[in-house]
């Protein structure tokens, strides 16, 4: 940390005026059509609601280090998880990478000067910001109790708490993701700067294109699910309730047609944070470059037709079943592919690790785990008895909080000198990332056990012969909460006193290091012309292919 | 010292669990699948990690300006690791499928057991009488099938200990079957979140003997039949009215009718289950037969699920000779 160097103004080093001082004032923010000032908003309005979840999260696991709970009555524990999911779900890790690093970095990456709409982007946080406003105030004034997947006829009929709400506030923020989708895809095809061809796209923006579709394709069908929830509640049309001729099991089939998707939504921006950090910090190429983009787009299309794995053990017909789970098992094919090519992109690389390569690397660790115990849930047999229970949990917590989230933080780290034109002190970023790897571990390896034992989730109380394993998950909680909150003071207190970055601290290849840091408001004071690949990292001369075209591509 | 160090493992493994108990017929094939799909695991996790830790140490940084090596990408590389998940995951989907398909089915000889799921309490109605609330008694070697519905929200019945769960739904029947293969006591667990108690919704599962199972079920104050309670409710609600064992033109007769293919007004053929029961009581129009006339009232708001199980029940028994005879 030499902060006794770091230039302590507010005004960056970088000589001239950027995005962040351009204007100043309230009203320069709200009112900003500038796709890195609304990257920013994002960031902001997600990390309050990172914090809301996570405390609901801090918590549960409280409460649950007692088998007869050590903290709430039952009513307000089903509230809390059902908090931690809704907030943590619909209104952190959906919009996480895409609206913040994805706001910030897809014109910068591609050459171009704003988004393709960005009066459209301004609207979609305020949409975004509507919605979250009102979970909090379902949230505050009372609560919901029924878990993020507002299963009917529970949800429709013997709740009592804040469900119409909580619905309109996730229908609202799906718009958001819509144009935000919308604005992403059209940006993509026609914003590219001149020799910025498909295969020269950092494999990020094919992570982000991958994701956009299936923000601009699956959304609409959970705005339309929490819609007719929220009619069925109110006016008891009978769409999911059987007492007057509706069927329950349509409710699941509509909310996984999207919310299975939606996990994709989750994961494939961390992937191509991941793509990112993993070659520019072992300076390479990346290994099988269409291969990991392609991976990508076959991840987006196959996660629209695997829905029915989460209803295994509904009573649908065992057809179904058997189609589902071998499209289950097709969708870990690509993620296994990405995991294999990022491994051998290391392979005689030339590796350095700050702390965004730690996270890339605990990501491919976790999301491994992640990925492999997704096989337990998708063979039918054992998803019948894992199926409902903390294995389910722990299996999804590896994948978006392992995976997602670690990579949301390690693109933060390594974006953060770009978007601040500051550097945070890198030892603690590094002991911040080992701590979160360690906490994340014992928070979640312990509730695969649990899971395989038998004991559900969702419970307020348990019986007492689980109480050691959820203590040690407790215990590991604890320090991953640490974990979180560590960055949060480094990265505010960097702003200020974070020494001065330049344009390219990481020596990375990419249009987003060739401009200043922080970016000027216009991004590029020409746009540029691309005549490389993607990561065309220096390479020893004796060590050179010969220069033929195509010979990544399949 | 030896005995301390010893007991304090033994108690540590006891604090510790790592496998449920394993008392049903399925129980075996299931963890077999899940210690392969555990070892898969371990392996490409280890693989991985090794991988990521030798490269990490070996082609560490040495200098600022230090180049790289480009490698390609051979396709044969890629083929080779899309190949293989593909080769390992067909093989799982085979031998989880075939496991699934296997468990799903109940034995013909299954004894059978009405569940009843609502908020927050589990009600079980032995076909000869006796009901429970929470506790289900079973006799170890014989098969049982559970036949489920809930009077208020989705709940789903799990018995760790046979590895075995199913959603049980409002409106609608589904089944589920085990076959004990170790007496004792297990847990029984609600595992869709059902609201408030969802976490008291537990109960537990006794496996007996036969002889005990026998002394359990004479045992306890003398009751009707299911059937028998269901026929009484046949009479008092008015069916017998139209729905004579003869038949006649307002109503066909349901002798005989369970597990018989129909064919609806709808134009579909569907076999009378429990669900079409249902659905005929509290919705008569849906499963309506041609040559009669939709007259029948619903009975929705006036039967309950406890009734609705003896009704259903008692219609079986119609159906039991006929179905026993072919």
């Amino acid at each position: 940390m030499s902060t006794g160097t770091a230039d302590r103004h507010d005004a960056p080093a970088e000589s001239g005026v950027n995005y962040l001082n351009a204007s100043y004032g309230i009203r320069s923010w709200l009112l900003t059509f500038d796709h890195k000032r609304i990257g920013l908003l994002y960031l902001a309005s997600i990390t309050v609601m990172f914090l809301v979840g996570g405390i609901a999260a801090v918590l549960m696991r409280i409460h649950l280090i007692a088998p007869q709970g050590a903290l709430f009555e039952p009513e307000t524990y089903n509230k809390m998880f059902s908090t931690h999911g809704i907030i943590m779900v619909f209104f952190f890790l959906v919009p996480s990478i895409p609206a913040t690093l994805g706001n910030f970095l897809i014109p910068l990456m591609i050459g171009a000067r704003d988004v393709a709409f960005p009066k459209l982007n301004l609207l979609s946080w305020y949409v975004f910001i509507t919605g979250a406003a009102l979970a909090l105030i379902a949230t505050l004034s009372g609560g919901v109790d029924t878990g993020w997947t507002f299963y009917p006829p529970y949800s429709s009929m013997y709740s009592h708490s804040n469900v119409v709400l909580v619905a309109l506030g996730v229908f609202i923020a799906g718009f958001s993701s819509i144009l935000t989708g919308l604005n992403f895809i059209v940006t993509i095809h026609k914003m590219r700067a001149p020799g910025m061809t498909w295969f020269r796209l950092p494999l990020f923006i094919w992570a982000m294109y991958a994701t956009s579709l299936i923000f601009v394709l699956g959304t609409p069908v959970i705005a339309i699910t929490v819609f007719l929830l929220g009619l069925e509640r109110i006016l008891h049309v009978g769409i999911f309730d059987p007492a007057v001729g509706g069927d329950p099991l349509l409710f699941q089939h509509m909310f996984w047609f999207y919310s299975h998707p939606a996990v994709y939504i989750m994961i494939l921006p961390g992937m191509g944070v991941v793509s990112e950090l993993i070659t520019a910090f072992s300076r390479k190429k990346i290994f099988g470059y269409s291969f990991v983009a392609f991976s990508s787009l076959s991840i987006a299309v196959i996660s629209f037709i695997v829905w029915g794995h989460h209803m295994f053990v509904t009573g649908q017909s065992i057809y179904a079943g058997l189609v589902f789970s071998v499209l289950s098992f097709l969708v870990a094919i690509p993620s296994a592919v990405k995991v294999f090519n990022w491994t051998a992109t290391l392979y005689k690389g030339s590796i350095s690790y700050e702390a965004p390569m730690l996270y890339a690397l605990g990501f491919i660790g976790l999301f491994t785990i992640g990925g492999l115990t997704g096989l337990f849930l998708a063979s039918l047999a054992t998803d019948v008895h894992v199926n409902g229970t903390y294995f389910v949990v722990a299996h999804f917590h590896y994948v978006m909080v392992g995976g997602a989230v670690m990579a949301y933080l390690g693109g933060i780290h390594f974006w953060w000198p770009k978007i601040t034109g500051r550097l945070y002190p890198d030892m603690w970023a590094r002991i911040s990332a080992a701590i979160i790897f360690i906490g994340f571990n014992l928070t979640f390896f312990p509730q695969f056990m649990l899971g395989y034992l038998g004991m559900p989730r969702r419970y307020a109380v348990y019986p007492a012969e689980f109480q050691v394993l959820n203590v040690m998950s407790s215990a590991g909680a604890s320090i991953l909460g640490i974990g979180y909150v560590i960055p949060l003071v480094y990265l505010i207190w960097s702003m200020r006193y974070g020494p001065v970055a330049g344009a390219n601290p990481w020596k990375a290849k990419g249009l987003e290091w060739t401009i200043p840091s922080p970016p000027p408001t216009e991004n590029f004071a020409e746009i540029p012309i691309v005549t490389e690949d993607a990561y065309n990292y220096p390479v020893a001369e004796a060590h050179k292919y010969p220069n033929v075209p195509g010979v990544a591509r399949v | 010292m030896m005995g301390l160090m010893q007991s304090g493992i033994t108690s540590l493994a006891d604090m510790i669990p790592i496998q449920p108990p394993a008392a049903s017929s399925v129980a075996e094939g299931v963890d077999k699948l899940y210690f392969v799909l555990s070892g898969i695991t371990i392996f490409f996790t280890v693989l991985i990690f090794s991988i990521i830790l030798v490269f990490m140490i070996k082609y560490r940084r040495r200098s600022d300006d230090e180049k790289t090596v480009e490698t390609h990408t051979p396709l044969v590389v890629e083929l080779t690791w899309t190949i293989i998940p593909s080769l390992i995951c067909a093989v799982l989907f085979v031998w989880s499928a075939a496991l699934y398909v296997r468990n799903g089915r109940p034995p013909q000889s299954s004894t059978e057991i009405f569940v009843i799921g609502k908020q927050w309490m589990w009600h079980l109605q032995h076909v000869e009488g006796p009901r429970e609330i929470n506790e289900l008694h079973v006799p170890v070697g014989v098969p049982i099938k559970l036949t489920m519905t809930s009077q208020d929200v989705i709940h789903d019945f799990y018995i760790p200990a046979f590895r075995v769960k199913k959603d049980v739904l409002p409106g609608r029947f589904s089944s589920l079957w085990f076959q004990a293969t170790e007496t004792g006591t297990y847990h029984l667990f609600c595992a869709q979140y059902c609201g408030t108690s969802h976490a008291n919704m537990i109960g537990w599962v006794y496996v007996m003997t036969p002889t005990d199972y026998a002394a359990w079920l004479a045992g306890g104050e003398k009751t009707e039949s299911l059937a028998q309670q269901g026929e009484r409710l046949f009479s008092q609600f008015g069916c017998n009215n139209c729905h004579t064992a003869e038949g006649n033109g307002r109503a066909p007769s349901l002798v005989g009718i369970y597990g018989k293919p129909q064919k609806l007004q709808s134009g579909e053929t569907r076999v009378v289950d429990e669900s079409l029961i249902q659905a005929a009581i509290l919705a008569p129009a849906t499963v309506h037969l041609p040559n009669y006339q939709a007259i029948m009232p619903t009975y929705q708001g006036q039967v309950d699920a406890e009734q609705m199980t003896q009704l259903v029940a008692y219609v079986k028994s119609l159906g039991s000779e006929e179905r026993n005879g072919k």
